[in-house]
């Protein structure tokens, strides 16, 4: 592919460079999430060396320093969150579940209701909860971020995802699909 | 799959993003039926379903858009009358309710996964969806009720 990036949005800056460190950047494919997108934007600017590439959204704010997409396909996602070395989001479930599965670091900031980021907190509950688990760190502001990204050297990749509990849930599916079986009454 | 008995017919219906990844991980719990999948935003998850299931793009619409609401449902109730489908399973969001309650008219066994993200409450689908779900779960042990939502894992 030598174009890893979205149809979307006006003419971008040369492709990245293969094997360099990236910061990968999403805020998920429904809402954008300005507040993170600019965060991350400010700290490409004073890191040049460091290839960030984020996928902002539909919004009409535009990245100084960073590579960017507004949307992108599913597979174009996949190829630049295998490039990353560290992703950072939203506390979207479908990034966490791709950084878990491809044992990459994470740094999150859940989105606020109160400032319009969302239609409700429950990002805030997801992040209290994605605290407690190992090589996801959750930062509420862009001081917290840039201290983040300072330190992306040394966070680890998280753990692998909890499979016993998946493939419990999927066993009891089966019974449920194919026997009928009712696990509750 | 071959011991005479009819394979079960299956709609799974996720919207794009966080939802559709949590389906996949339960896509096992599919293996050996005949599938349909049902997603929002990108066509090109057809490439993660397994071979010979079918796929279909839908519109995606929440509670403050009417319009498009009311095309999502459209473009359901095509999809359910063409599937017929034994049994639907969805982990969110508005087009996997509509799907089940769809799904349920026509007969079908319908499950409900609530997504992960959902740790302080269900979702408000997840709560509109409880009488017409036969599997209603949550992914939080500490969401669970005797009555509902049920609790039988995470997918993460």
């Amino acid at each position: 592919m030598a174009d890893p990036v979205g149809a979307s949005g006006p003419p971008r800056r040369a492709p990245l460079h293969r094997g360099r460190a990236l910061i990968f950047l999403t805020v998920g494919s429904q809402v954008p999430f300005d507040r993170l997108s600019r965060s991350v934007d400010a700290w490409a600017a004073r890191h040049p060396q460091t290839e960030v590439f984020g996928q902002i959204g539909r919004t009409a704010w535009r990245p100084a320093a960073m590579r960017w997409a507004e949307v992108m396909e599913a597979g174009e996602y996949l190829d630049l969150l295998k490039q990353a070395k560290v992703i950072v989001a939203h506390a979207g479930m479908g990034t966490v579940i791709s950084a878990a599965e491809h044992g990459k670091p994470l740094i999150v900031m859940p989105r606020r209701a109160d400032l319009g980021e969302h239609r409700n907190d429950h990002q805030e509950f997801t992040a209290k909860w994605l605290m407690t688990r190992p090589g996801i760190s959750v930062v509420h502001d862009e001081n917290e971020l840039h201290a983040a990204l300072d330190k992306a050297d040394t966070l680890v990749p998280p753990d692998g995802l909890n499979s016993e509990s998946c493939q419990r849930m999927v066993a009891v599916l089966r019974e449920f699909i194919f026997d009928g079986v009712r696990p509750f009454q | 799959m071959d011991n005479g008995s009819k394979r079960p017919r299956i709609l799974a219906v996720a919207s794009g993003g966080g939802h559709w990844m949590q389906l996949m991980r339960l896509r096992d719990a599919l293996r050996g039926g005949d599938m349909a999948f049902v997603a929002t935003h990108f066509s090109d998850y057809r490439q993660s379903i397994p071979p010979g299931a079918r796929f279909y793009l839908v519109t995606d619409a929440n509670k403050k858009d009417w319009l498009r609401g009311i095309l999502l449902i459209c473009e359901l109730v095509r999809i359910i009358l063409r599937e017929r489908p034994d049994v639907v399973i969805s982990t969110g969001a508005a087009p996997g309710y509509f799907a089940l309650r769809l799904g349920k008219l026509l007969g079908a066994r319908t499950i409900w996964i609530d997504s992960i993200a959902n740790v302080g409450r269900m979702s408000l689908s997840g709560r509109l969806v409880r009488r017409y779900a036969d599997l209603w779960l949550t992914q939080w042990e500490h969401l669970a009720r005797p009555d509902g939502p049920h609790y039988i894992g995470a997918v993460l």
